[in-house]
């Protein structure tokens, strides 16, 4: 069941007064935190309601900590824009938008797609059995990551996780990864 | 044995751990990017700590947001009081009222935790 994401098209949905703050270049671990702190500055001035708030923080932090996991893994040399991201959140009167890409080596691909699938794929409470599940169970890797930040935010988010990998060449393709947030419903158990 | 204790930043929570006592407290945000690092000298503390524990730990957990690599290294904290046998353990969950997603993320330990949690409501 793969999502097409049209990143383009994307962009092109939102007014510009939609946009509350975008990044593209080159990223590395402060710039990552500077993000995060921006853009928790910016919901705090457009979300008054604190439970909206703090979900749409935290899926940020997810999003933005599993690109800063994902340092590392593309090692080759004569790339100099392997670190190179895309980050835009973004505000329309029903939801809360964040897309974020990097990216991935190509033989990367088949697992994270079956991962996102698998977890499109789950009605909430078996998404909330296999959070737990993995919570309980699971080994946190050398670098930080639990394997529980996809799992996550397709909880939080209440939506299905839609994605693009788009052809660089033959090492490397761009990932991105987009989320709806209701601003206003609570999200479905 | 000494207290544990560290001052919140703004992606690490407080932590209070008072051996004397058994009141422990983690409030704040615990947002780092390598959460087992930072919660290392706590786990090791720890293990010291289920060695000759208080009568009573009473441990309040006041989060106002917590990343997924940060749970799973309060899971690894919950599992070394779980040790503890022939003393009284507690664990304190706080959440706002209309914080849904922490008030899921306490029951979501319930379920993984052989230590009465406790669900506390923070009056708004």
């Amino acid at each position: 069941m793969y999502r097409a994401l049209d990143v383009q098209g994307f962009y092109e949905q939102f007014h510009s007064e939609d946009i509350i703050m975008s990044y593209n270049g080159n990223a590395n671990g402060d710039l990552l935190n500077n993000l995060i702190h921006v853009a928790q500055a910016k919901l705090a001035q457009v979300e008054p309601k604190s439970s909206i708030r703090k979900r749409v923080f935290n899926i940020l932090v997810e999003i933005l900590q599993n690109i800063y996991h994902h340092y590392g893994q593309i090692t080759i040399k004569d790339f100099p824009n392997k670190e190179s991201i895309t980050f835009v959140f973004a505000k329309t009167q029903a939801n809360y938008y964040i897309v974020a890409g990097n990216f991935v080596l190509n033989e990367e691909i088949p697992a994270l797609k079956e991962k996102i699938d698998l977890i499109n794929a789950l009605p909430a409470e078996k998404l909330k059995r296999v959070y737990i599940e993995t919570l309980g169970n699971g080994v946190i890797s050398e670098k930080g990551g639990a394997g529980l930040g996809l799992i996550e935010i397709a909880r939080k988010s209440a939506g299905k996780l839609s994605y693009e990998f788009r052809l660089f060449d033959s090492h490397l393709s761009f990932f991105s990864l987009m989320v709806k947030i209701p601003a206003d419903l609570p999200a479905a158990a | 044995m000494e207290n544990f204790f560290l001052e919140e930043t703004s992606k690490t929570p407080k932590l209070s751990f008072d051996v004397s006592t058994g009141k422990f407290l983690m409030s704040g945000r615990s947002i780092p990017e390598n959460s087992i690092e930072f919660y290392k000298p706590l786990l090791e503390w720890l293990d010291e700590y289920i060695k000759k524990p208080c009568a009573k730990t009473e441990f309040d957990v006041k989060l106002e947001y917590f990343n997924t690599s940060s749970s799973k290294c309060l899971v690894e904290i919950f599992r070394r009081l779980e040790k503890i046998k022939g003393a009284e353990v507690v664990i304190n969950w706080f959440y706002e009222e209309d914080d849904e997603d922490m008030q899921e993320s306490g029951e979501d330990f319930k379920e993984l935790i052989d230590i009465p949690i406790i669900m506390s409501v923070i009056e708004n």
